[in-house]
């Protein structure tokens, strides 16, 4: 019974992601289910799914960060006025727009750790302040005129595979590696299971959390960058709604709300069946409106699953 | 007088304890009722069953002539049962009025009839001669008046039947006056009161009855003018060392841990020393300042000033992970919630205080890490299947070895270990015993806090007792009696 339920919670992510693809190709087998589709969902995914790593960091550390659609935005206006009004080369960009957005992720931990606010809260917040930001940056104006090369990294191809997908492939890579080899990704998940006994086991638990808040800045960042190369233009508001979008993968993907879980590959999981769902109900031609409320229903249903999940094992304990 | 409460052979069984084992109880009418015994005597499961906290799995009790099988919050409120606890019950925010009458109506239609409010909070008050304004924020008062508060919204509720859990315990000297008029007053004006407490002086002060509770039982019910304080004493512990601690050559060497004038927020300054290869026992009873002291030494909370020196060499700790590089660890009485990570393996919690010591740059040595867990898995004998089980699924006393494993593992020099054996059956308990005197022929020097008597004294090379935030004595295992811990911790000096 208990390997019976053990293998539907590894593998119920999967499932739901291959029934999706099914769904919608039965539905749309002409537009949905071609090789060239498949490729743009990937592409697609790939933006969302760098920075849902990085809320994985975060959540795994149990807090959470609603800032990082605004550091999506930020990235990509601030590269873009770089590249555009000062002139400045690809690398000098990319590399002060990733350290800004880290110390920016920094910034957050360490108010949210050092005065024990609410994460939510506390990121809500800086999501708003940094929204503002990213408007004062470019005037509120869309930033073109990008010079070609910085097209590359969102739009361009090695051999078959696009770019987003590498980056992508590489930080799925890295994240993974951090959390299971490392002694540093062990003592995330150690905090965000329990920060107390962590504490008293000698962990610096402040410094680490305010660290998971650094890497989701640093990835949001990354994906700013890459946003930027696709749509070839700074938009102020360019990760809009992408801290929904990447919680509700990361919580499909079974990244507890409440800390101490969360893996890399059924993360990815969950962030491939917020692409399909995208792609195939823009292709299905559901209107935005819907799309907005059956977007909301499953993250609502993603989260119901995570509490009763946990008021289930929670109730086992007690008996 | 008449039996305003009368409990009859109530039983309350909790897993692997008996809390109240067919305890029968009964106050009278408007007298004081003295609850005493020593920590986990079911005192406290007693006075939840009078509540209607917690259900009794048999028995019944009488209520002013009338039969309840059991009780509930509401219910008990309603017929005029009131407990004050040591945590005060009260929203801070509110009024002195407001809190009064949490609870109650005092509406006129859909709004809160204010005049009313005040003039019966002020006619409570009056009533107990105090000179509180009904008006006042509860957090803009003194401990002492917050106390107040509580007895007055038990008024307000028309009480009968008051139980009040150690009252005296966050008061001033000159509190304790003031409470005691109170209590009297109370009792005359026909509340009969349960009043717990650990201070025998008190006791024997305000109470008519006292009734000695010890391992779930009533020993004795008597009038208080008929036993004296050192006949109580030994009816609340006197009982003869049922369980055989291993016998153990002592060999005490250097000074190993020194604290000196320790102090912080619950702690006065304290100094005290453990040496090498002994166990230091640290007696008291709860709220003694015992848990905080190692929490102090430790770096989990903010000393306010004091020393501490580890093998002569004084030494700056300002975090746990400072505590642990200096080999000091601390296994706490919270086992759930401090001690272990439930929801992780049994490898990973063994080796969360040495993983950099197991790693190789970043990445952790995983031949090394198994190694590391099955030995001191075999070493303690927990009992698994696998290294990988969830600690969470692990029986009491074996999530205990693996708390104290992970201590082991990080080859500490003094071990704190907070109740070491709460809530683990006498099997295991056993094998804790074993383990700790394994331990200090290794060379450890342990710091062991016990509310158990027993353990404490058939554990201990020496024993210091605590009371009010501090050492208030010091035994040598000759001097070791439960009479004498018992008067200091309750800091009798006569």
């Amino acid at each position: 019974m208990s390997r019976v339920k053990s293998f539907i919670k590894q593998y119920f992510v999967l499932v739901i992601l291959l029934f999706l693809i099914i769904l919608f190709g039965i539905l749309s087998p002409d537009s949905f289910l071609t090789m060239s589709n498949m490729f743009t969902i990937v592409r697609q995914s790939s933006i969302m799914g760098i920075a849902t790593i990085g809320l994985l960091f975060v959540m795994v550390a149990g807090g959470i960060d609603l800032s990082l659609s605004s550091v999506i935005s930020l990235q990509s206006v601030l590269v873009a006025v770089l590249l555009t009004s000062f002139g400045w080369g690809l690398f000098q960009a990319y590399v002060f727009g990733l350290c800004v957005t880290t110390l920016i992720g920094t910034l957050t931990g360490a108010v949210i750790v050092k005065t024990g606010i609410f994460p939510m809260i506390g990121t809500l917040a800086m999501q708003i302040i940094l929204q503002g930001v990213a408007y004062l940056i470019c005037g509120g104006m869309p930033v073109s005129n990008l010079p070609s090369e910085a097209k590359i990294i969102g739009q361009g191809y090695v051999g078959p595979v696009p770019w987003p997908v590498i980056v992508f492939v590489i930080v799925i890579i890295i994240a993974a590696v951090t959390l299971n080899r490392t002694y540093i990704g062990r003592h995330f998940y150690a905090i965000g299971s329990n920060e107390e006994a962590a504490r008293l086991s000698g962990i610096n638990t402040a410094k680490l959390k305010i660290t998971t808040y650094a890497i989701g800045g640093f990835l949001s960042g990354l994906a700013g960058i890459i946003m930027l190369a696709r749509i070839s233009s700074g938009q102020p508001t360019a990760g809009k709604n992408y801290e929904m979008d990447c919680l509700t993968a990361a919580v499909i993907g079974g990244v507890s709300l409440t800390g101490g879980e969360g893996k890399i590959s059924t993360a990815v999981c969950g962030v491939l069946i917020i692409g399909v769902l995208t792609n195939g109900m823009t292709i299905l031609n559901v209107s935005e409106y819907y799309q907005l409320i059956i977007r909301g229903c499953i993250f609502l249903g993603a989260v119901c699953l995570d509490g009763i999940q946990k008021s289930l094992t929670g109730r086992k304990k007690a008996a | 007088m008449g039996n305003i409460l009368e409990i009859k052979n109530v039983t309350k069984r909790y897993p692997g304890v008996v809390a109240l084992d067919k305890v029968s109880f009964s106050v009278k009418e408007g007298e004081v009722h003295a609850l005493v015994g020593e920590n986990g005597a079911g005192k406290s499961t007693l006075i939840k069953a009078i509540t209607g906290a917690i259900t009794p799995d048999e028995g019944e009790i009488i209520y002013l002539g009338k039969k309840y099988t059991e009780l509930n919050p509401i219910l008990s409120s309603e017929i005029g049962i009131e407990a004050i606890y040591q945590e005060f019950n009260l929203a801070p925010e509110l009024t002195v009025e407001e809190n009064i009458y949490m609870g109650t109506k005092v509406n006129k239609g859909i709004f809160i009839d204010k005049k009313k409010l005040t003039d019966s909070t002020l006619e409570i008050l009056k009533s107990l001669n105090t000179d509180i304004r009904p008006g006042t924020r509860i957090k803009d008062l003194t401990v002492a008046y917050m106390q107040l508060v509580e007895i007055s919204k038990a008024l307000a509720k028309n009480v009968k039947l008051l139980i009040m859990d150690e009252p005296t315990a966050p008061l001033t000297e000159n509190e304790v006056d003031v409470l005691f008029k109170l209590v009297r007053k109370l009792k005359e004006k026909g509340v009969s009161i349960i009043y717990i407490s650990h201070r025998m002086d008190e006791i024997f002060e305000l109470s008519d009855t006292i009734t000695v509770m010890r391992d779930g039982e009533v020993i004795k019910t008597v009038p208080a003018k008929d036993i004296t304080k050192n006949q109580l004493i030994y009816d609340m512990v006197g009982r003869e060392l049922t369980e055989t601690y291993p016998v153990r050559e002592v060999e005490c060497g250097e000074k190993i841990l020194e604290i000196k004038d320790l102090c912080g927020p619950s702690n006065q300054k304290t100094s005290f020393c453990v040496h090498k290869g002994e166990i230091v026992g640290l007696a008291g009873l709860v709220g003694a300042g015992r848990t905080e002291i190692a929490r102090l030494i430790i770096g989990a909370d903010k000393k306010f000033s004091g020393e501490i020196f580890i093998k002569g060499k004084k030494v700056e700790i300002h975090s746990p992970k400072d505590a642990i590089e200096q080999g000091i660890a601390y296994v706490s009485e919270d086992r759930k919630n401090q001690g272990v990570l439930l929801k992780m393996s049994i490898r990973w919690n063994i080796t969360l205080p040495i993983l950099k010591r197991l790693s190789h740059f970043l990445f952790i040595d995983r031949k090394k890490e198994n190694a590391c867990v099955e030995k001191y898995k075999d070493a303690l004998h927990i009992k698994t299947p696998s290294i990988n089980q969830l600690v969470g699924n692990l029986s009491g006393g074996n999530q205990q070895k693996v708390a104290v494993a992970k201590w082991l593992a990080s080859e500490s020099k003094v071990l704190i270990l907070d109740e070491p054996t709460r809530g683990i059956d006498v099997g295991a308990k056993q094998e804790i015993y074993e383990l700790i005197n394994q331990l200090t022929k290794e060379g450890l020097g342990i710091l062991m806090i016990s509310s158990e008597m027993e353990e404490i004294m058939g554990m201990s090379d020496r024993m210091l007792v605590m009371a009010e935030g501090k050492v208030v004595g010091e035994l040598s295992k000759e001097e070791f009696s439960q009479d004498k811990i018992m008067r200091y911790a309750s800091n009798i000096t006569a």
